[in-house]
Formats: structure tokens, sequence, C-alpha cells
């Protein structure tokens, strides 16, 4: 079935992608991502000394404050902040710097749509650049479903007018790994099949959600690509690059 | 409460109370592999759930819900509003979720709980995204007045589930709304018809027929915990603070997804655990409405 997007696009088609890392001079860590009109600044300041109340000191914790564009910060930023941390909880190793605090600083430069999903891109590049040990990075996706199609990577006017229900979705990337073969796969589906997060808005039918999960996969192994060619352009050391 | 099997070095020397609070993982993990949880529960099986409608006298609409232990009090406020320009034939609904410190050891007086907001938002968006209520319904007159109906909801214990619970509630409080009747006055304005004038005044009510209004998809959901394979359904705040990975699924009563939330957590959900997680949600889903229509019903025979 055909779709006509506002920008021309083709259902499965993302928007131009470009980030780059190490933009400021003061935190340890910091990256910038942007997918079309949407800009997303992320920066990592740790690991501290010390972790905050009601946390295990026993492993190392996660602080992460959303700072929106314009306004303060409210109820939507407190719920992007909490799925923002458990998310990258999931693909840190915390068990390395017990009893510390990373702190992760979201400003949000222009929301034109999908913008969790960007932050949540962003933020795995900010760490990767302060060098804070990871499992594997999170690729992070929008769909939108609509009565038996699915589109990729909504504007701001796809996700509140046209559509009716849209999925954030984060997957772990491909792992290229030393590890043999059958250990990356749980249950006859490999790794990256698996959803780290998932978020959706508005009513779809159950059917329609697969889908979304079957293109937001297909999706996130483009995206997974793109992430590791940047990492490995900016680094020497290509160990680094998750 | 018995350990069955204990098996290990240390299970068989340590007291069981001992063991749960050493090792709370290990503790768990024992219950699972033989299909039980420590409060007796198979692992798919929910709390026993209870709802009671009209609990505040003095809001237009109100329940308590409980499920286990988890206690909420929902409660609903209609004020008469000027509607927006964008929207002059519509309501509004205001959600907001509170958490005082009563409800949980974690929760200190002053700070408020981390938790609450992000409750309150998906909550909102629950709501408001399912379709449950037509906004169009809380209109009085087009472009002049409207309905504007405060939903709080208090937590009054939080042993986890809390947006399963907050969710009942607020979908009982709503199946309760008495919407008070209202005339316009000579001036055009909107008033509030007191009960002891009904049959004195001799103004219209311009909301005679429309005092309920009609929930017509009403959203119902379940959390999971994904642990190993293991699926445990409605979990316990001691279970969710050991095992950390929450799934909510929220199906309306046409087994639509409402919404499929699972922010994080160290175990990665893979499609049989979603649908496997959609399966039970649609049980309970039916349970839910079971209880609510006999909540209802029992309010009609009153």
């Amino acid at each position: 079935m055909e779709v006509d997007r506002e920008d021309g696009r083709t259902q499965n088609q993302l928007r131009p992608l470009a980030c780059s890392r190490n933009i400021l001079h003061r935190a340890h860590g910091s990256a910038s991502w942007s997918q079309g009109d949407t800009k997303v600044l992320a920066a990592v300041y740790g690991p501290k000394a010390g972790t905050k109340k009601n946390e295990n000191p026993e492993k190392a914790c996660i602080e992460v404050i959303w700072k929106p564009k314009t306004g303060q910060t409210g109820k939507q930023e407190k719920e992007y902040e909490m799925i923002l941390k458990r998310t990258l909880l999931s693909i840190c190793i915390l068990t390395v710097n017990p009893n510390t605090t990373t702190s992760i600083i979201i400003q949000v430069v222009n929301d034109d749509g999908a913008l969790l999903p960007s932050a949540i891109n962003a933020a795995c590049l900010a760490l990767v650049d302060a060098g804070i040990p990871m499992k594997h990075l999170a690729i992070a996706i929008c769909c939108v479903a609509k009565s038996g199609y699915v589109i990729l990577d909504p504007t701001k006017l796809e996700e509140q007018q046209k559509m009716k229900a849209f999925a954030y979705l984060v997957f772990p990337n491909s792992v290229h790994s030393v590890l043999p073969e059958g250990s990356l796969s749980v249950q006859g589906e490999p790794i990256e099949h698996g959803i780290i997060t998932s978020v959706t808005h508005g009513t779809m039918s159950v059917d329609d959600y697969f889908y979304c999960l079957d293109r937001g996969r297909a999706a996130s192994v483009k995206l997974s690509d793109f992430l590791r060619r940047s990492l490995q352009q900016h680094s020497t050391d290509s160990s680094k690059a998750g | 409460m018995g350990l069955p099997n204990a098996i290990g070095d240390l299970s068989t020397e340590v007291e069981v109370e001992a063991f749960r609070r050493l090792f709370p993982l290990r503790f768990y993990e024992k219950h699972l592999s033989e299909s039980i949880r420590p409060d007796a529960r198979p692992l798919g099986r929910a709390r026993d759930t209870t709802i009671a409608l009209g609990a505040v006298a003095s809001a237009n609409g109100s329940a308590l819900a409980k499920i286990g232990s988890t206690t909420m009090l929902a409660a609903i406020k209609m004020e008469v509003m000027t509607p927006s320009m964008e929207t002059p034939d519509e309501g509004c609904i205001a959600i907001d979720f509170h958490m005082p410190p009563i409800c949980s050891p974690i929760v200190r007086p002053g700070r408020p709980a981390e938790a609450a907001p992000v409750v309150s938002k998906q909550l909102s968006d629950t709501i408001l995204s399912s379709g449950m209520i037509n906004l169009k319904e809380l209109s009085l007159v087009s472009g002049k007045a409207a309905w504007m109906a405060y939903l709080d909801i208090y937590c009054l214990d939080a042993d986890g589930a809390l947006f399963d619970t907050a969710l009942l509630s607020a979908v009982a409080a709503f199946s309760h709304l008495d919407i008070p009747e209202v005339s316009l006055n000579d001036d055009g304005k909107i008033v509030l018809l007191s009960e002891e004038q009904e049959g004195m005044s001799d103004r219209e009510s311009v909301n005679k027929e429309k005092r309920k209004v009609t929930l017509s998809s009403v959203p119902f959901s379940l959390t999971c915990i994904l642990h190993k394979n293991y699926i445990l359904a409605d979990p316990t705040a001691e279970e969710e603070s050991i095992m950390e990975t929450l799934v909510t699924v929220v199906l309306d009563s046409s087994s639509q997804l409402v919404s499929l939330y699972k922010p994080g957590g160290p175990v990665l959900a893979y499609t049989s655990a979603i649908q496997d997680c959609i399966a039970l949600t649609r049980q309970r889903a039916k349970e839910l409405q079971k209880i609510l229509d006999e909540a209802i019903s029992g309010m009609e025979v009153d």
C-alpha cells in the first residue's frame, strides 16, 4: 500500500541522520543527535562518588536530567527521565563502578517528532564518549501504526494529527562479539530482537503492534550500522565502539 | 510460611525469614521453580480485587479500588469552565495522582515521590487516548460552557501494581459519576441547580438527559514482571523491587491495545513473552470487567 507523507518519504524511509561527539569541553562525554529537524544534545558527567538515597550502593547509579526546549520540567519530562534512566541502566555494566553516580543531561534543541528515541540515541553516544562501560548500545526508533501499515520516524505533524497510534521501541544493537554464535540468542531469537523499552500512545490492534515490532527491528539494523560507523570514524580506539 | 524443598547449603541452616531478607532473589527463584509465589499465588494469578463505589460523599463520582493491599481512592469533581477556542464543544479532564507519605516507606514527607508524576502522566495518556470518555459529552453550551472533570487519585497503600490499581479506581469513579444538574440564569450564566430548589425553580435544566457519562471502551491493565523465563502477573512491591523488569499492558473492551509499556529493565522482552503478557491481560480484563459490573449493579440495588 502506498502512503503519502508530507515530506515525500516512503513509509520505511528515515529522515537524514547526523551525529557528532565530544562537542562540549567541560562534560566528560557529550554528543548531539539529529534526525530531520529533531535535534537533541546529551552530556555525561561522572562517574561521581556516592549514590543517591534509596539507590543500591553496590551498583553504579544513573541520574537523568531532561531539559525541555522551553518552559519548566513537567510531568512529560519526568516520565521521559524515568524511561531514559531505566533504559540506560539496562545497557550499562553497573558493577564496574559501584557506589558512583553518572549524570546524563539531555537538552532538547528542537522537537520535530520522535523526540524520546532521539534522546536515547544521543544519550548512548554520550555514554560511549564518556567511556562508561556498557554491554551494548540501545537503538531507539519510533513507528506509527495506522490500520494495517506502519510508517517509520514520523515528524511532529505525523505524530499528532494524521496518525492514531505510535510506538517508541528500543532494541539492543547487533553485537559483533568474540563469544560463540549460540550464546547470543535466547530461545532461538537473536539478542537484537529483544525489546529493551516499549512505550505506545493511542489505540492500535495487537497485530499492528507486532507489525510495528517487525518494522522497528528491520530499521534498527540500519540505525545500528550508522551508529557503529560514526563511532568508529570518531575514535582511533575502535574497541570503544560498543 | 514454608519453603518447599529447601536445597542448598545455606538455606537448610538459616531461618526462612532471614533467608528471605539476605538472599531475596534466590528466595524468589526457589519459589518460581516450583511455579508458586511466596504469597501462595500461581505465577499468572492477580491478587484479590475489590471496588467500592461512592467512597467520597462530597465528590460527584468516587471509588475505592483495592488489588491485594494496594489501595487507591479516586474522586471526581465537576466544574463549569469556558472551553478553549480550538475545541469549543468539548469538555476537559484533568488527572492528578498523589502519593502521600502514608502510602509507602519509600515516600518521605516534604519530598514528592518520584513515581507520582510518571504514573499521573501514564494515566492521563491512557484515559485520554483510549477514548473511554467522549469529551463532546462534557459540553454544555457550545463555545460558552463545558464541564471540567478534576480526577484526583490518592494512593493510600502502595504495594505494587500502582498503575493497574489507579486505572481501575479511575474507571470505577467515572462509572459512578453523577453530573450535577445545571441551568442557565437570566444573564446567560450557568448555575448549579441544588436539590432543594429543584421543585421550586422554574428554570429549565440544560442537561437533564446527560447526567451520566457513557463509557464507550473501558481500558483495563495488567502489570507483569519478566524474570528469566517466568512471567509474574500483578507483582507486589517486594517483587517489583527484586525483579526489575516490568511490562504493563492496557487493553480496552474490544481487545485493542491501548498501551504496551516497558520502561527498560534488565530482561529483554521477546515476541513470545509479549504475547503471553497480552494473553494474561485479556484474561484479567474479563475478570476486572466482571468485578466492575458487580460493583455497579450492587450500587443500583442500594
